[in-house]
């Protein structure tokens, strides 16, 4: 049998810079979005993205070669890309947006796949949605976009020397074990690990690596939205509900409510 | 010229111009040096402006705070202990070595980022902040500043990575007159141990500690200038004779230690033997800010959980946090919160600056405890019965505040340090 070389891989972790999801969400006095100006941080999902990356490295079973953090933002986002440093990724890449520019999923996959195409790698672990848009499609996108197979969702993931990759999927009916080979999107879901703290000392060590910047026009990209936003609203205050007594009495409500 | 002449007599009354520059130059208002000195630079900044590092530092802090240490609180508490799995975060997250330099296993950081650890710490539990401060600012800075480079290379990396730091300097006769101090040590004929007899009083982390910082007397004749700083690990035969119960920070250790014939290698000296007073006079100023951002800290964590309390309990049909009277009393906290806050950053910056810092950091230290214990009190009456209960653990914010006018220093000490600057700025 020929021994298989080892193969380095070279893990993309894309992290977005959204609304801490502690903060309580107002409209905004247009109507058209949510009140942006409150703390921001690492959308969640992200960071047990930027973890499992870590893990990976550390587990040794498999060869990692390179983790780079990727962010698509403004100014700021430069944050979130150093927090992933903090946490342990290698190096960052920064593609800068305007202040306040929405950018769509469609035009996040495009640009991860002009960075993936020009940088080669073999692994993108991203978060399964952001806590902003909820939208959830950036991985199945990307996927597409690239021809590669995609591990969503993922509450388990193995990857072998060798590039075969084992993921364990939530699912509605549960859990789905799925087998695929590099390069692969994988998504996270909560599940899949808890994520380490930037300590100090790696706080310090991130420093001193390289965050690579970039325009979207530097790299022949539109981020020109397809989308507008008409409006958004909150959600109809919930009234109080009440008790009743019988069966029968539950259905003479629930006919006066109108809903059967 | 007429014009002007007559307007300015309007204004002044005309003193004979021999007098008029005498008023001016023999004026007997000192200005305070850092007035003098004070740089002119380009871009003024609020106190609002941190590094990168620093503001990483405290997102850290705050989560660890929150994550780990916020259901171990109430516990730690009760039980009056420090709980070892909290004090392993605190190393594991490099905030136990936060000034000691890399090449030591430390962190390399700020001042101010020890002090923002400090606060963070202390918005879920000021006996675990406390524990942070000592073992940073007083231990590890002695050994920093002080100590020989053997020294340092000893003590210092194990201290930023798994042995905790004690600072033993009161007695049971001598507090606030620390120079008072009674403990002994006796140079062996040989020249080459002490021997240490004595006791030390109010200890903090004393039961968990492995490096205890001592100060004795080598030369009781010659007062306090035979004070000398003395570095020992536990086994050399620290004893540890009673842990106190207290009112509050109850977790965090403070005993009363007894020395026993206990022989310390001369190598074990911090600094020059007879100067120690000063290493301690030297020290308890930093330590202070450190004890101001502890209140500080405490006081925003009281003062945040009552509030959403507060905007949460309905009664008459709203939140009670909406009646104005509530209003009032929150403004009126909240102000005197941020005043600490920046009297205490404030500090630390100066003293990062290398520029005099003794005044504001007693005045930071004072007006914080005394905020504290107002902010902490009002939480509590803020959410009425359950500010009582030791459950919800709002009470234990009122009870943990109460060291801070005692500790590092009393409220009347530094009342008086403020006021030997202002005698010595106004005294003719």
């Amino acid at each position: 049998m020929r021994p298989t070389l080892p193969r380095l891989v070279n893990i993309l972790v894309p992290v977005k810079r959204s609304i801490d999801y502690a903060v309580k969400i107002r409209v905004a006095s247009d109507g058209k979005g949510v009140d942006t100006n409150v703390k921001h941080s690492m959308n969640p999902f992200d960071e047990i993205a930027v973890e499992e990356a870590i893990r990976l490295r550390e587990k040794k079973s498999t060869k990692v070669d390179n983790i780079t953090a990727i962010s698509i933002g403004p100014a700021k986002a430069v944050d979130t890309i150093r927090t992933a440093l903090a946490m342990g990724a290698d190096s960052g890449i920064h593609i800068t947006t305007p202040e306040n520019a929405v950018v769509e999923p469609i035009a996040v996959a495009n640009a991860l796949k002009k960075i993936i195409d020009d940088k080669k790698f073999d692994l993108v672990i991203m978060g399964k949605q952001a806590i902003d848009d909820d939208s959830g499609s950036t991985g199945g996108m990307l996927a597409g976009l690239l021809g590669w197979s995609q591990g969503s969702f993922a509450s388990k993931l193995e990857v072998e020397d060798g590039g075969k990759v084992h993921v364990t999927r939530e699912i509605d009916g549960g859990l789905e074990n799925i087998e695929a080979k590099l390069p692969m999107i994988v998504t996270t879901d909560l599940r899949l690990n808890e994520p380490r703290y930037a300590s100090l000392p790696n706080i310090m060590k991130a420093k001193k690596k390289k965050i690579e910047t970039f325009k979207p026009e530097d790299l022949g990209l539109d981020f020109t939205p397809r989308f507008e936003t008409i409006s958004v609203s909150e959600p109809p205050k919930r009234q109080g509900g009440g008790k009743v007594e019988s069966v029968d009495e539950l259905v003479s409500k629930m006919k006066e409510a109108g809903v059967i | 010229m007429l014009v002007r002449s007559s307007r300015s007599s309007l204004l002044r009354p005309r003193l004979p111009p021999s007098q008029a520059l005498r008023a001016i130059s023999t004026s007997p208002i000192r200005r305070q040096v850092q007035e003098i000195t004070r740089p002119a630079i380009d871009t003024p900044l609020s106190l609002w402006n941190f590094t990168e590092e620093e503001n990483m530092l405290r997102e850290t802090v705050r989560r660890f705070a929150e994550d780990v240490i916020g259901p171990k609180v109430s516990k730690m508490d009760e039980e009056e202990k420090m709980d070892p799995e909290v004090i392993q975060g605190l190393f594991d997250n490099g905030l136990m070595g936060i000034e000691t330099s890399a090449d030591m296993g430390g962190s390399e950081c700020s001042f101010t980022s020890a002090i923002i650890a400090v606060e963070e710490l202390a918005r879920v539990d000021p006996s675990v902040a406390v524990l942070c401060d000592v073992h940073n600012t007083l231990v590890n800075t002695v050994l920093r500043l002080y100590g020989s480079k053997e020294v340092q290379e000893k003590w210092l990396p194990d201290l930023a990575t798994k042995k905790v730091g004690s600072f033993c300097l009161s007695e049971p006769a001598s507090g606030s007159d620390a120079f008072a101090l009674q403990t002994t040590a006796k140079l062996d004929s040989s020249g080459d141990f002490y021997t240490l007899n004595g006791s030390k009083m109010w200890i903090s982390n004393s039961a968990e500690a492995d490096t205890f910082l001592v100060f004795a007397n080598v030369d009781p004749s010659k007062g306090y200038k035979g004070i000398t700083c003395f570095v020992m690990s536990k086994d050399m035969g620290v004893e540890i004779a009673k842990k106190e119960k207290k009112l509050g920070i109850r977790a965090s250790s403070t005993c009363l230690l007894n020395f026993d014939d206990v022989k310390i290698p001369k190598e074990n000296v911090v600094g020059e033997v007879g100067k120690g007073y000063k290493i301690a006079i030297e020290i308890l100023n930093e330590g202070r800010i450190g004890i101001a951002a502890q209140m500080v800290g405490l006081a925003q964590g009281a003062f945040d959980k009552s509030l959403t309390y507060a905007y949460q309990r309905k009664q008459f049909g709203k939140p009670v946090g909406e009646f104005q009277g509530m209003g009032f009393q929150f403004a009126d906290v909240a102000t005197e919160i941020e005043a600490a806050r920046l009297l205490t950053y404030n500090a630390a910056r100066l003293k990062e600056e290398g520029r005099p810092f003794t005044k504001e950091a007693a005045m930071a230290k004072y007006f914080a405890s005394v905020i504290a214990q107002k902010a902490a009190g009002n939480a509590i009456e803020w959410a009425g019965g359950q500010g009582f209960v030791r459950e919800v653990g709002l009470e234990k914010y009122w009870r943990d505040s109460k060291i801070g006018a005692i500790y590092e220093g009393t409220s009347n000490i530094q009342l008086e340090t403020i006021a030997k600057f202002l005698r010595k700025e106004y005294q003719t």
